[in-house]
């Protein structure tokens, strides 16, 4: 069974569908990827599963309990973590404090381990700094490090890498591989192809609300629908 | 009474049935009237809301000020009505609303909404005091209707001129909007504002210029609704500038977007008020309770009501610009220094202090313990209160009744049912925030001046527990016995909230440094990513709320015993806005900020009684002006004044040298003013020219101290890191200092 279960998921904004009867999984112990053009709806799927968003249709469970009735903050305690697209940190306290609000909510972590983690994500030197000063690539790890904290069975990550510079990039493919080496289920969108090529055991392509296409990187890579979702260009180049 | 309404009902049938339908007709027409002056009050309010995105709580007051100069043009110098009329329409109301713009809200979108919200709340406060100042309050006006108060028939139902015109005004200046959003090249411009700014500018529109328009027309519609109340209420600036409050519900009908809307909703509140007033008496066999204040506390109830049916996503304010807000982090000991010094400088002033001195004392602590209520709440969690002064007062009450011959227990049920209500307003605006709660506490709180705190005596339903909120107008609070001991002087009593807000102090900054703290701190900045660590917003916004609301219970209790008495006017919504406004400018976030408060309005209140001041005639109101001043113009500062104050006196602190030499010479005089008779006037003058002084002079030292360092620095001393290796080997020091300094990552 699936860590993560989206079936049938279906949102419309007043008309406009932006998902259209989405299935995608992501399986314990593997980065599943989750790619598609600007608009295609991969925020709101993210927004869906953990709950700040209810569907008109389609069932969201994890390890086989449907979570369609549950509060984002139940779902969390589930074992649901994620980060924001658009940034969503505790800009007044600092790092350490951020990934502490997360570790004492059910102290998932205790102090020394909150240390761990923000090192783990690469930002020790930082660690007393207030996250409003950061620059974003940087607050993208702070997300991810608030969303360990929790001690997730699944990681929802949208677009961890925008402002991460090559070497952070590689960096931050390691550890989402080390992740799913721990057990842990990480659902990845990105639109750093590259990196979703490298780290993905499978990959869905959304477009347009829809999954046009599911399988691994060479899978995804030569399938025709996706190239043309993506105007051929940016997969071949990468 | 009973009996007349009875033998009425009875006869009803019997009665001509054309009368009735009459009846009917003559509320009909006095609801359209209401609906007219609310659509009027409400479209104003909606465009510059829409364009300018600061929701103008002064909205009212503008009104208030047109009618007051309607009135002095119309009847002090006798100007024929038409030409009052179109003065204020079209030149005093645009003008005043471009000023406006121009000096207090230009800028403004950029700023947090607690800043937005403080300089409307000040400008509202403000502009009441200045009516209150320009037009002698007592002189009554009222009851001018236009053309006199004649009217003509149509089918049976006497209609004055007045209705007649309201109703065709409030119908032109629908169409009017509509032509200018629409069809004028300044309306597209100002809707083109409302969607983006910056791009509209891209755009080349001047959103300047369509704020300054909107300002102007929204000025003028908010005179225009003024001037119509003029024919039905006697013009009173305080409850006047709230009636806007009725306005604000049919605006939000509308959604704060859509005057088609709004105008609906004026017209629903209108004839709800005009049928009430007509029939509520009948349908509730005239039960006492359900008098005109309660009709009047139909708007509010109405307001609350659709801010919580409202759809949760359509609450997104304007967006938030960031700012840099600081939120301190004091240490546990610096908290009891601030307690102890707070707690021993009271009594050693005490024997400096006349009866009517540790009166003044005494409630600058009532007010500074309601302030530091506000600080967890608005400072640390970001949830806005504008109830939290009518929660004192129910403290104040729970105390006159519970606390009988000085129980302990009245405080203690203040404190409890303080914080239920306070629990109670949470539970159903938690999903509210920024103006959205803003409203809705002010909501509730104008609800229980309109209606709640006027009710007359009742049984409480299903027990024989009779309640008597302020009695007949009036009720005694009874000095505190504690163990024994009462607190039956001023002076006891000053020491007693000189305790508790030490006391409190102590437990707001062990609040901000606990994980509770921490997690409200967190919830300010972002619900969502809360929500997705697991946390349980709605019990932690209850708890804050219900703990807040308790502490202003416990200030409002202190406050009526130092009074002795307590009524309706001393809880008013409008009387506790300065505490929030002075709050805000001193600093939110800090328990500093709180006594800034407190002393600042305590002075203030007190001044006008000073043997310098008080043959000078004007000082009173510009007292009570003050509080609005200073939000206007200190309230944009979200950190607050006592933050730069701290900054400023911080060095004298460190030079420890200096600052024991200052207390020392403090002491001394402190012995000198106790052991002579000089006043303790010359306390104040000496401590505050001993405080310049000494900072003068650790600054002056500093400045010294920096000049005479310049020469020979070593070279890599600070900003040359660059040479670090070169002209030396690096240290494990130095790598620490690289690695900070570039903001880097480890490399592994
Ligand atoms: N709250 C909303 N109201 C209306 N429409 C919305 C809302 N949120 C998203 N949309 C629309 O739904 C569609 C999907 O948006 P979504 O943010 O999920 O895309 P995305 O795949 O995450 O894109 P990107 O790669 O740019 O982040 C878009 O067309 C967007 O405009
Ligand atoms: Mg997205």
């Amino acid at each position: 069974m699936a860590a993560l279960d989206c079936s049938g998921v279906t949102v419309s904004f007043g008309g406009h569908l932006a998902l259209d009867d989405v299935d995608v999984t992501a399986a314990d112990g593997a980065v599943t990827g989750l790619i598609g053009p600007n608009g295609a709806g991969k925020t709101t799927l993210f927004n869906v599963v953990c709950g700040l968003l209810t569907p008109s249709r389609g069932v969201v469970s994890l390890g086989g309990r449907e979570l369609n009735r549950l509060p984002p903050y139940k779902r969390a305690r589930l074992g649901l973590a994620r980060t924001f697209q658009r940034l969503e940190l505790f800009g007044l306290l600092t790092v350490r404090e951020n990934v502490l609000v997360a570790a004492d909510v059910r102290g998932t972590m205790g102090a020394a381990e909150v240390e761990a983690v923000i090192e783990r994500v690469g930002l020790a030197g930082r660690i007393d700094d207030r996250v409003d000063e950061l620059p974003t690539g940087q607050a993208r790890l702070v997300e991810i490090a608030r969303a360990l904290a929790t001690r997730p069975r699944v990681l929802l990550l949208d677009e961890p890498a925008s402002g991460l510079d090559e070497r952070e990039t590689d960096e931050l493919g390691r550890l989402l591989r080390e992740l799913a080496a721990e057990g842990m289920a990480v659902l990845l969108v990105e639109h750093d192809v590259r990196l979703v090529m490298e780290v993905c055991d499978l990959i869905h392509v959304l477009d347009f609300g829809r999954i046009i296409a599911v399988g691994d990187a060479a899978t995804v890579r030569s399938d025709e629908a996706v190239l043309a979702a993506y105007l051929g260009g940016s997969l071949e180049a990468s | 009474m009973v009996l007349a309404a009875w033998l009425a009902q009875g006869l009803g049938p019997a009665l001509d049935a054309s009368s009735d339908v009459d009846k009917f007709l003559s509320f009909t027409v006095a609801g359209l009237s209401v609906a007219a002056i609310l659509a009027v009050g409400a479209s104003g309010l909606v465009l510059t809301y829409t364009t300018t995105g600061v929701f103008n709580f002064a909205h009212g007051a503008i009104g208030m000020l047109g009618a007051f100069a309607y009135w002095q043009l119309r009847f002090d110098w006798g100007w024929p009505a038409p030409l009052a009329i179109a003065t204020v329409l079209f030149v005093l109301g645009p003008l005043f609303g471009a000023l406006l713009e121009l000096v207090i809200f230009r800028g403004l979108q950029q700023t947090t909404e607690t800043v937005k919200l403080v300089v409307t709340v000040s400008l509202l406060f403000s502009l009441i005091g200045l009516a209150n100042w320009v037009w002698d309050p007592d002189v009554l006006r009222r009851d001018a209707k236009f053309l006199s108060g004649r009217g003509f028939d149509v089918a049976g139902v006497a209609v004055t001129w007045h209705e007649f015109i309201t109703i065709v005004v409030a119908v032109a200046v629908a169409a009017g909007l509509r032509v200018l959003l629409y069809h004028t090249r300044a309306g597209i411009a100002m809707r083109a504002a409302v969607d983006d700014r910056p791009l509209a500018a891209l755009n080349g529109a001047r959103p300047d210029r369509s704020s300054m328009l909107a300002w102007a027309i929204g000025s003028s519609l908010a005179a225009l609704s003024g001037i119509l109340f003029v024919g039905t209420i006697s013009l009173a600036p305080a409850p006047m500038s709230l009636l806007i409050v009725n306005a604000y519900a049919a605006a939000m009908i509308g959604r704060l977007r859509s005057l088609p809307m709004t105008f609906v909703g004026a017209l629903v509140l209108g004839l709800t008020e005009g049928y009430l007033r007509g029939y509520l008496s009948d349908w509730t066999d005239n039960n006492q309770y359900f008098d005109s204040t309660f009709v009047s506390a139909v708007p509010v109830i109405v307001l609350f009501v659709v801010l919580l049916v409202l759809p949760s996503a359509r609450l997104r304010a304007h967006g938030t610009a960031r700012t840099r807000e600081v939120v301190p982090m004091p240490s546990m000991r610096g908290a009891f220094t601030f307690a102890a010094v707070v707690v021993a400088g009271t009594a050693l002033a005490i024997p400096l202090l006349t009866t009517a001195n540790a009166v003044t004392m005494g409630r600058m602590y009532g007010l500074a313990i309601v302030a530091l209520a506000l600080v967890p709440l608005i400072g640390l969690a970001g949830q806005v209160s504008l109830a939290h002064w009518s929660l004192a007062g129910i403290g104040a009450v729970t105390m006159a009744h519970l606390g009988t011959g000085g129980s302990p227990m009245g405080i203690v049920w203040a404190f409890v049912f303080t914080a239920l209500v306070g629990a109670l307003i949470a539970l159903p605006t938690l999903r509210l925030s920024g103006i959205y709660l803003a409203l809705a506490t002010a909501a509730f709180a104008v609800f229980l001046d309109r209606w709640v705190f006027r009710l007359r005596p009742f049984d409480l339903p299903f027990t024989d527990v009779k309640i008597a909120l302020f009695g007949t107008g009036s009720v005694g609070v009874p000095d505190l016995k504690l163990f024994g001991y009462t607190f039956d002087t001023y002076y006891r009593q000053l020491m007693l909230m000189a305790t508790t807000f030490a006391l409190m102090s102590v437990f707001v900054v062990w609040l901000r440094r606990s994980r509770f703290g921490r997690r409200l701190l967190a919830m300010k900045d972002s619900p969502a990513a809360c929500a997705t660590v697991g946390m349980n917003l709605t019990m932690t916004k209850l708890t804050i709320f219900a703990v807040s609301a308790g502490m202003a219970g416990i200030g409002g209790a202190l406050i009526g015993s130092l009074q002795g008495s307590t009524n309706q006017q001393n809880w008013e919504f409008t009387v506790g806005l300065p505490v929030f406004m002075v709050a805000v400018v001193g600093g939110i976030q800090r328990v500093g900020g709180a006594l800034f408060a407190g002393i600042s309005l305590a002075v203030l209140a007190a001044m006008p009684d000073w043997p310098v001041l008080r043959n000078v005639s004007w000082f009173p109101n510009l007292a009570t002006v003050t509080p609005g001043l200073m939000g206007i113009g200190l309230g944009r500062n979200p950190n607050g004044a006592v933050a730069d104050m701290r900054e400023a006196f911080e060095p004298l602190a460190r030079a420890r040298a200096v600052f024991l030499a200052f207390l020392a010479a403090l002491g001394a005089l402190y012995l000198y003013v106790v052991t002579s008779d000089v006043g303790a006037w010359w306390l104040i003058i000496g401590g505050v020219v001993l405080l310049l002084g000494a900072t003068a002079f650790v600054q002056s030292r500093a400045r010294g101290a920096d000049t005479g360092a310049a020469g020979p620095q070593p070279m890599f001393a600070g900003d040359e890191l660059e040479w670090v290796g070169i002209d030396r080997p690096f240290t494990p020091d130095d790598l620490a200092a690289l690695d900070d300094r570039l903001g880097a990552l480890e490399v592994r």
